[in-house]
């Protein structure tokens, strides 16, 4: 079944061409991991996604509904798809429980008590329950880029956008956050996932696009892209990463 | 210059005149002051929201309306107000004082509008990225996201804005209006005694906004801790009867 479909999706940054028409279909239950050099469009495309960023032209379906076109409600999508972010933005003036419960109560999917209920529980299956009453400002980087992916999964998105989720972590709590999306892909949710992390891509995708030069130039099985690439854009970029 | 006499004036300056200092002066220097800053915040934030209108025209009015306040000096201002409106509007029938309180309210709001953008646009932008992601519509992730945070740049300049305003109603001494300076062009004109005058309206003026000052700098610096954010919380648990955290 088709959970995201984009077709000819064209952005513009003034003269940047970033996104050249791309066109692409993730499907429900797939982990589809982006990779491909800085600026090459990778961040863009993932956005787009979300309409974070409006693309100048082309379609996008979500849940077969066209969320590109006109008088659509995109905050109600937007329930659906949860995203977490290179620089966590977790909510500074919210507690860790309000970061999390903020949105469900919020949007009415959820009492008051439910929504404690689900953060408590979403908590300990990241290892931050005892972080419940304390504010984001004194969590490390790695607590804090859990607690965002907690808060996203406490709307029940049906999928779960990663922009670079780990490239603005200290080295040694890169693991923590990877644990977490791994277990996390594993329970059979539809992830994208923008990486710098090869190896993790790897591992746990079902697919592995290289965007470059605002297309996705290439893509396949972890296998094909990193053992047998044939786009010479992308034989060169992983001799230079790997 | 005679110190020990010039101590003896200042002396008697106050035993005879500390009413029409403190009483009148002070009170209505604070007075237009609280005025000014109160209505200008209110106006204020009115006028930020314009100059942040999606509607470009919206953006242009705002714009004129603060540049025009900013580059021009106050004291033009406040003849404009004091001198040309009321003759405009015959039927508005003003007080001196009221005009007074008008003018410098136009003036602060356009400066509080700044300081109100400036605040709302310095958080940071993956704040609002992150509620939106979330499925908040623009207006849920103004009050509950945004403010909340701008507050905090936006109190501490608000305090700055409160010092300058009180210090510029002493331009509005130039109509006898009332206010500290005007109190000190009475009393310099009555006895004469220009410097020992000055320098009472100086150490009063000083023992206002120096205070102030240092509120303000103990305001920003305790801004600038995360943990601030959790007596805040907790002001609010206990005013809606919750409980508060374990910690």
């Amino acid at each position: 079944m088709e959970m995201i479909k984009t077709v000819d999706l064209h952005k513009s940054f003034g003269d940047l061409h970033v996104l050249t028409g791309v066109n692409e279909t993730i499907h429900k239950g797939e982990v589809v991991s982006i990779i491909g050099p800085s600026g090459g469009g990778k961040s863009t495309f993932l956005r787009c996604l979300n309409l974070l960023e409006t693309p100048e032209k082309g379609h996008i379906f979500f849940d077969g509904v066209e969320i590109t076109g006109k008088k659509v409600d995109i905050d109600l999508h937007r329930q659906k798809m949860g995203m977490v972010f290179q620089q966590f933005n977790v909510f500074p003036h919210l507690t860790v429980e309000e970061n999390i419960t903020l949105a469900p109560k919020m949007l009415k999917k959820k009492t008051a008590a439910e929504a404690s209920e689900m953060a408590k529980d979403l908590l300990n299956r990241v290892g931050l329950l005892e972080k419940l009453n304390e504010m984001p400002g004194n969590l490390s980087g790695g607590q804090k880029q859990r607690l965002a992916i907690v808060r996203a999964l406490a709307m029940e998105p049906d999928v779960m956008l990663f922009d670079e989720p780990t490239s603005a972590l200290d080295p040694e709590m890169v693991g923590e956050v990877l644990d977490v999306i791994k277990g996390l892909v594993s329970t059979g949710m539809t992830s994208v996932i923008v990486t710098h992390e090869m190896r993790f891509a790897e591992e746990i995708s079902d697919r592995v696009l290289f965007i470059a030069d605002g297309n996705i130039l290439e893509e396949g099985t972890p296998e094909q892209i990193f053992h047998n690439p044939t786009h010479p854009r992308l034989q060169e970029f992983l001799r230079k990463v790997l | 210059m005679d110190f020990s006499q010039m101590f003896q004036n200042i002396f008697r300056l106050l035993t005879e005149y500390w009413h029409v200092y403190l009483l009148e002066g002070v009170k209505n220097t604070m007075i237009l002051t609280v005025i000014a800053v109160l209505l200008g915040t209110v106006f204020g934030s009115l006028v930020a929201f314009l100059k942040m209108s999606r509607f470009k025209i919206v953006r242009f009015f705002a714009s004129v309306y603060i540049e025009v306040i900013r580059g021009t000096p106050i004291l033009l201002q406040l003849y404009v107000f004091y001198f040309i409106l009321p003759e405009l509007f015959p039927l508005l029938n003003f007080t001196d004082f009221i005009w007074v309180a008008i003018a410098l309210c136009v003036n602060s709001a356009a400066y509080v509008s700044e300081i109100i953008r400036s605040g709302i646009q310095a958080v940071d932008k993956g704040q609002t990225e992150a509620a939106r992601s979330l499925g908040l519509s623009n207006t849920q992730t103004m009050l509950r996201i945004v403010l909340p945070q701008a507050v905090r740049n936006i109190l501490p300049a608000l305090g700055n804005e409160f010092i300058m305003i009180l210090k510029e109603t002493s331009l509005a001494s130039t109509f006898f209006i009332g206010d500290l300076m005007t109190s000190h062009k009475i009393v310099a004109g009555a006895e004469y005694l220009q410097l020992e005058s000055q320098i009472i309206v100086g150490t009063i003026y000083l023992c206002i906004t120096f205070p102030l000052s240092k509120l303000v700098g103990w305001f920003e610096k305790r801004m600038a801790n995360p943990n601030s954010y959790k007596n805040h919380n907790r002001k609010r648990a206990l005013m809606a009867g919750g409980r508060i955290g374990e910690k």
